[in-house]
């Protein structure tokens, strides 16, 4: 098969750029960290979250991570058209700490998006999405759905409350 | 002769197939301009907040799925009958699954639409993922169903001809034209299969109350499954016009014929065992099967960097022809004047922006950032909405004379009008991706959240410049498509001329197809491995899903209840 010269170079330099692209994504899990949304959350009954230990009483739970270092654990069930907490309250997590959001849905498929921040996971009933993340900046974030869930859908949001650590857990009992 | 005269059954059922993808087109798009104005805020009174996801259901089914796959098919058959020289096996099959096309699509548009008018009691607004459980009147999926299984038998009917046509011939090379309709087709068979099973085995039957309960995660993982090669059967028509007829329109030749095949394997094998990269943030879903799609992903960008060279290759060398010399001066020698040629080229040039962003939202890390975010609408609105629209668009100022028997009329409107796109798609566009860079969701209504307080801040502009591009966009856009129906449709109305000045023939590639080996011919060695690829990549995560709790847990009602 003939392959002009050319073609060849341009084929070559395609894939120098495919396997560079890949390299960085690859350097990014490694390396860095990044942690794909996963199974880890398990499965839950959407019609009985309210039998739930976690999510029928869902909110901030100060914890400590594997090394004994504080951490926050926040539940959140996401509803047409509200997030509980985040809507009527905001959800209060501490800086410089590591904070796991836990969220699921009582109804049908949902977003939870972080305005300005890389939180960001799908909401599927049935299913409980696990995201670990550090806020350095204290302050108020928007919090809003951001898949399609309704008539009322564009009324869906909320805020996260970000306090000084310090602030957080002379507040919240350590739930160890 | 022309290709109606030679051919008057195939030239009706293209320009049926015609019909309906271009009607499909203006009731879209005129829905495209409402939702601009109406969630940038510019002008609301058209519907309401809850309306607007009813016309949003009705943008995406139409121009994604009913426009798309009605002009595939105009043009597919043109192709196969002219790349063949021979008509369709069976022209009463041939009339069957237009029609069969044409039920589905009312079925779905009337259960969508009839979401508007108080007294029908249906209603699908599900948008066109339909993510279960949000459910819509069964008509919706009827529709749906019969749309797809129209296509199969549209695409039976090419693999009978090619078959009549290859005992006729035994000992050819596939022509071209004809291979990239096969190929296409075999992807699309391989892919479609994801969505008639979630369609027949689960939405279906709930939403006639069968069965109580889907799993929200399988059916939308069976979406998927089917929603990236969905992507790909809306590109590869623009790829078939761009590597047989663009070259033609520059006054040149295709530049390499075994390329074109090579490209168009890399589709078939590639295309479907991707999927996972739209569930990139799903829970439930390992974080190995979201790895293996990246991947998978990066690697289905060479056959369109490769589709990138060939067809600027071919452009320059059209333009030498024409008396165009230089690095880049050939450039001004390309027929800058032809409505056909400018449509296509500054779709591929839109396509070549499309294929950036593209990249970044198969960074599998990135799409934190972007994911649900209105960069995403920005992405596909320069593959689909341009690359797609645009070329299927100009290539019927070529095409329509020749199925018709009638001159083009209004030439020089049709020329302003993909200049026009260019533009308004440009405008819109890049505010899209910007806002969603800045975080702002696609599909919602009202995106200024004025209740919680929320405000986006631009990486690069103010939010509301950006709605103001968005809002001029769209408005351009609708007035573009406008122009492009008005000279379509006067055409149409008009009475046969004694001849037409274009000529369907296509001179052959500078490298011809028998400088590539024969086992590119080779279909069923292909679509084997690309059955295989699809096994390797969604065979242990669907068995995974249906061995956790079974085909139907963990199980939702629907939505409305």
């Amino acid at each position: 098969m003939e392959i002009h010269r050319y073609e060849k170079l341009w084929t070559a330099a395609s894939l120098v750029i495919i396997v560079g692209f890949i390299a960085t994504i690859t350097y990014g899990t490694v390396v860095v960290g990044v942690a794909m949304v996963d199974d880890s959350g398990g499965t839950i009954d959407a019609d009985s979250l309210n039998d739930h230990p976690e999510f029928g009483d869902p909110g901030v739970e100060a914890t400590t991570t594997e090394d004994g270092e504080p951490a926050a654990d926040a539940y959140v069930v996401a509803r047409q058209y509200l997030f509980q907490p985040g809507t009527a309250e905001p959800i209060t997590v501490p800086a410089d700490t590591p904070v796991t959001f836990h969220v699921t849905s009582g109804d049908v498929t949902h977003g939870f998006s972080v305005v300005g921040t890389n939180v960001n996971t799908m909401v599927i009933p049935g299913q409980v999405a696990e995201i670990t993340v550090e806020f350095s900046e204290t302050g108020e974030y928007g919090l809003v759905c951001h898949e399609y869930c309704g008539a009322g859908h564009h009324d869906m949001a909320g805020s996260i409350e970000v306090v000084p650590r310090s602030e957080f857990f002379d507040d919240t009992e350590v739930n160890a | 002769m022309t290709f109606v005269d030679d051919y008057p059954d195939e030239a009706r059922i293209v320009r049926y197939n015609l019909a309906v993808a271009f009607a499909a087109l203006g009731i879209g798009g005129l829905f495209g301009m409402v939702q601009a104005l109406h969630r940038t805020g510019v002008f609301r009174g058209v519907i309401s907040s809850t309306d607007y996801y009813t016309l949003l259901t009705g943008h995406g089914v139409l121009l994604a799925l009913v426009f798309t796959t009605f002009f595939l098919c105009a043009l597919f058959t043109w192709g196969v009958t002219r790349s063949l020289g021979r008509g369709t096996v069976d022209y009463r099959f041939t009339q069957a699954w237009f029609w069969t096309m044409l039920a589905g699509s009312v079925l779905a548009a009337v259960a969508i639409l009839g979401g508007l008018v108080a007294g029908i009691p249906t209603s699908a607004d599900v948008l066109y993922t339909f993510y279960a459980p949000l459910q819509a009147h069964p008509l919706f999926y009827v529709g749906l169903a019969l749309l797809v299984v129209g296509s199969w038998m549209a695409g039976l009917d090419w693999f009978r001809t090619y078959r009549a046509w290859r005992a006729e011939n035994p000992d050819e090379r596939i022509p071209l034209q004809t291979f990239m309709v096969l190929t296409t087709m075999l992807m699309w068979y391989l892919s479609s299969v994801g969505v008639a099973v979630e369609v027949l085995v689960f939405v279906l039957p709930w939403s006639l109350g069968l069965i109580p309960k889907v799993d929200p995660l399988l059916t939308r993982t069976l979406f998927w499954y089917f929603g990236h090669a969905v992507v790909y059967f809306w590109l590869l028509p623009a790829y078939f016009v761009w590597y047989t007829i663009l070259p033609k329109l520059s006054g040149g030749r295709l530049f390499s014929d075994p390329l074109a095949r090579v490209v168009f394997l890399l589709f078939l094998l590639l295309s479907t065992p991707v999927g996972f990269h739209h569930q990139y943030i799903d829970p439930g879903v390992p974080e190995g099967y979201k790895f293996l799609a990246m991947t998978n992903t990066m690697f289905l960008l060479l056959p369109s960097l490769l589709t990138a060279f060939t067809v600027v290759a071919s452009m320059e060398h059209g333009a030498r022809q024409r008396g165009g010399s230089g690095y880049l001066g050939w450039l001004r020698s390309l027929p800058w004047d032809s409505p056909a040629f400018v449509g296509a080229t500054l779709a591929g040039l839109m396509f070549a922006a499309g294929g950036f962003s593209g990249m970044i939202n198969a960074g599998m890390n990135i799409n934190y950032l972007v994911h649900n975010t209105i960069w995403v609408p920005g992405h596909f609105h320069l593959t689909v909405g341009t690359a797609a629209a645009l070329t299927f668009m100009a290539v019927t100022y070529w095409l329509f004379p020749q199925v018709s028997g009638k001159r083009l009329r209004h030439k020089s409107v049709a020329l302003v009008q993909p200049y026009l796109w260019f533009l308004g798609m440009t405008l819109m566009s890049n505010a899209m991706h910007r806002a969603g860079l800045a975080g702002v969701p696609r599909r919602t209504a009202e995106p200024q959240y004025p209740d919680a307080g929320i405000t986006f801040e631009g990486v690069v502009g103010g939010i509301s410049e950006m709605r103001i591009q968005i809002a001029i966009g769209g408005t351009l856009l609708f007035v573009s498509l406008v122009l492009f129906l008005y000279v379509l449709v006067s055409t149409w109305l008009s009475s046969r001329t004694p001849t037409i000045d274009v000529s369907g023939a296509l001179p052959d590639p500078l490298s011809g197809p028998s400088h590539s080996p024969a086992v590119l011919d080779n279909l069923r060695l292909w679509t084997a491995i690309a059955v295989l690829l699809v096994v390797l990549a969604y065979g242990v995560p669907l068995a995974d899903m249906v061995m956790t709790d079974g085909l139907f847990g963990p199980g939702s009602v629907p939505f409305p209840e």
